[in-house]
């Protein structure tokens, strides 16, 4: 009886009725935690662009989160876009990068985090989320410039699979410092960007260069295309804002 | 009549053996050491490999280890007797990877970061030659107590050996035991952290150390 056909086929049909019950219960029950896990995941990284923010817990960084940042989404031509083609209302922090990566830069969505001060309310920190390419797979980072828009105040890089020990460092803290105060533009304003070199421990660096990580040459070329290529795409919300401070700056 | 009395004779045996018999702590203890999967019988090596640089993750792979198997065997070895032969390994699979996919589903509820580093290797469980080779070779022909018994011995099996090695991959690779500076602590600033040791390589090396200790103590000669 065992081995007739019909008895395998209902013993498969229920099973698969059974497990199949069984997992999509525990998914519903569990799916709002997981999405606010994520929602403080991307916080999290959005945020640590400008704090240390593994000295807080979850309900901390949220709370810092919504009280200090601010968000926008631009268009490829600096405009402010609200809604998408179907008319739902776009968030910022929801927007996946990697997706729009893939996308032709002109047809991107370039979300932007402000870091406000909280008495005064004005903008500390802009940060631009990026997506590459590493050595093995992808690698991100959100970059935050100081309110000049020239020196970056801090950087939180992300990264797939780089290799441990080598590429992988550039989510390390002593990766991450060395941008600290590293300018992108020139005395005379001109685009310059920030690049790592090769090799480690180099002699002589510019305000424009980051120490590179020996034996991960490779991930470093992949960051250095990474900020150029989104700061080049992110160039008029900067050309416009950085003037706009310098015009601030003067006429105090 | 005589089959009576031997059905008498086997529920008195049943009765009498006691939960922690000899015969069934050899079931557990035998994987750790003689029988282990990793370094007696070279299964699971794959993940051994992948999840074991640092300790945290390696200890969250173990646990999920000890669970899917414990229940895969339990519930394989409950309903043994109702599984079409013809599609055995398929109903093996089917259990395996629901509990794979619940453990899943829970750390990224729960660890949201653990549910990133281990990912895809938890994934992999369901892949873990272990777990399966025990429900084929042991839980689809024993009783549910022996089988979780079984499975149980061989996680722990698994779990230790695995556990080492991110030990030593842990400590000279980062200088660190679970995310504590172990070498700043005792004021070795500079220690020179091993490269190698992050790399799969590391882990074959000791891998291979540990199996080498283990069968000169044990005179263990592979036929």
């Amino acid at each position: 009886m065992q081995q007739s056909n019909l008895y395998i086929i209902s013993f498969t049909v229920l099973m698969t009725i059974f497990f199949g019950t069984l997992l999509s219960l525990t998914r519903m029950t569990l799916e709002p935690r997981q999405k606010k896990q994520e929602e403080i995941d991307t916080k999290k990284k959005i945020l640590g662009a400008v704090v240390n923010v593994s000295e807080y817990d979850p309900e901390k960084i949220l709370s810092i989160y919504n009280e200090r940042m601010q968000s926008m989404v631009l268009n490829y031509d600096n405009e402010v876009v609200e809604t998408d083609s179907k008319g739902n209302k776009i968030i910022a922090e929801n927007i996946n990068i990697q997706k729009n990566y893939k996308l032709d830069p002109k047809e991107r969505m370039y979300p932007i985090f402000m870091y406000k001060n909280i008495e005064s309310g004005d903008t500390e920190a802009y940060i631009f989320p990026m997506f590459g390419n590493g050595l093995w797979d992808w690698i991100s980072a959100y970059v935050a410039l100081e309110k000049d828009l020239n020196t970056v105040m801090g950087i939180s890089f992300d990264h797939k699979i780089e290799t441990p020990g080598l590429g992988a460092r550039i989510s390390s803290n002593e990766i991450q410092d060395r941008y600290k105060k590293k300018k992108i533009f020139d005395d005379t304003g001109d685009f310059i960007s920030i690049t790592m070199l090769k090799g480690e421990n180099n002699k002589g660096i510019n305000v424009h260069q980051v120490d590179g990580m020996s034996g991960a040459t490779i991930t470093g070329n992949g960051v250095n295309k990474m900020i150029f290529h989104y700061l080049e795409c992110y160039s008029s919300f900067i050309e416009e804002n950085k003037l706009d401070q310098a015009i601030k700056i003067s006429k105090n | 009549m005589s089959t009576e009395v031997l059905d008498k004779e086997i529920k008195k045996n049943k009765v009498l053996e006691p939960l922690l018999s000899k015969r069934r702590k050899k079931i557990i203890s035998d994987p750790f050491n003689d029988d282990n999967p990793i370094t007696i019988q070279v299964l699971g090596i794959c993940s051994a490999l992948a999840v074991t640089i640092k300790m945290e993750p390696t200890i969250i792979m173990a646990i999920s280890v000890v669970f899917v198997m414990i229940f895969s065997s339990l519930i394989t070895s409950v309903i043994r007797n109702y599984i079409p032969t013809r599609v055995r390994i398929i109903v093996q699979m089917a259990i395996i990877a629901s509990l794979v996919t619940l453990v899943s589903e829970f750390l990224r509820a729960f660890n949201y970061e653990m549910f990133k580093t281990l990912g895809a290797f938890v994934g992999l469980i369901i892949t873990n030659c272990i777990v399966m080779g025990r429900l084929e070779a042991y839980a689809m022909g024993n009783k549910p107590y022996d089988s979780v018994l079984d499975a149980f011995g061989n996680a722990i099996g698994y779990g230790w050996i695995i556990i080492t090695v991110a030990f030593f991959r842990e400590l000279l690779g980062s200088g660190s035991v679970l995310g504590f500076k172990v070498f700043e602590f005792i004021g070795w600033e500079n220690f020179p952290t091993n490269g190698l040791m992050v790399d799969s390589v590391g882990a074959f090396i000791i891998i291979g150390l540990i199996i080498w200790v283990q069968r000169s103590i044990s005179g263990y000669v592979e036929n």
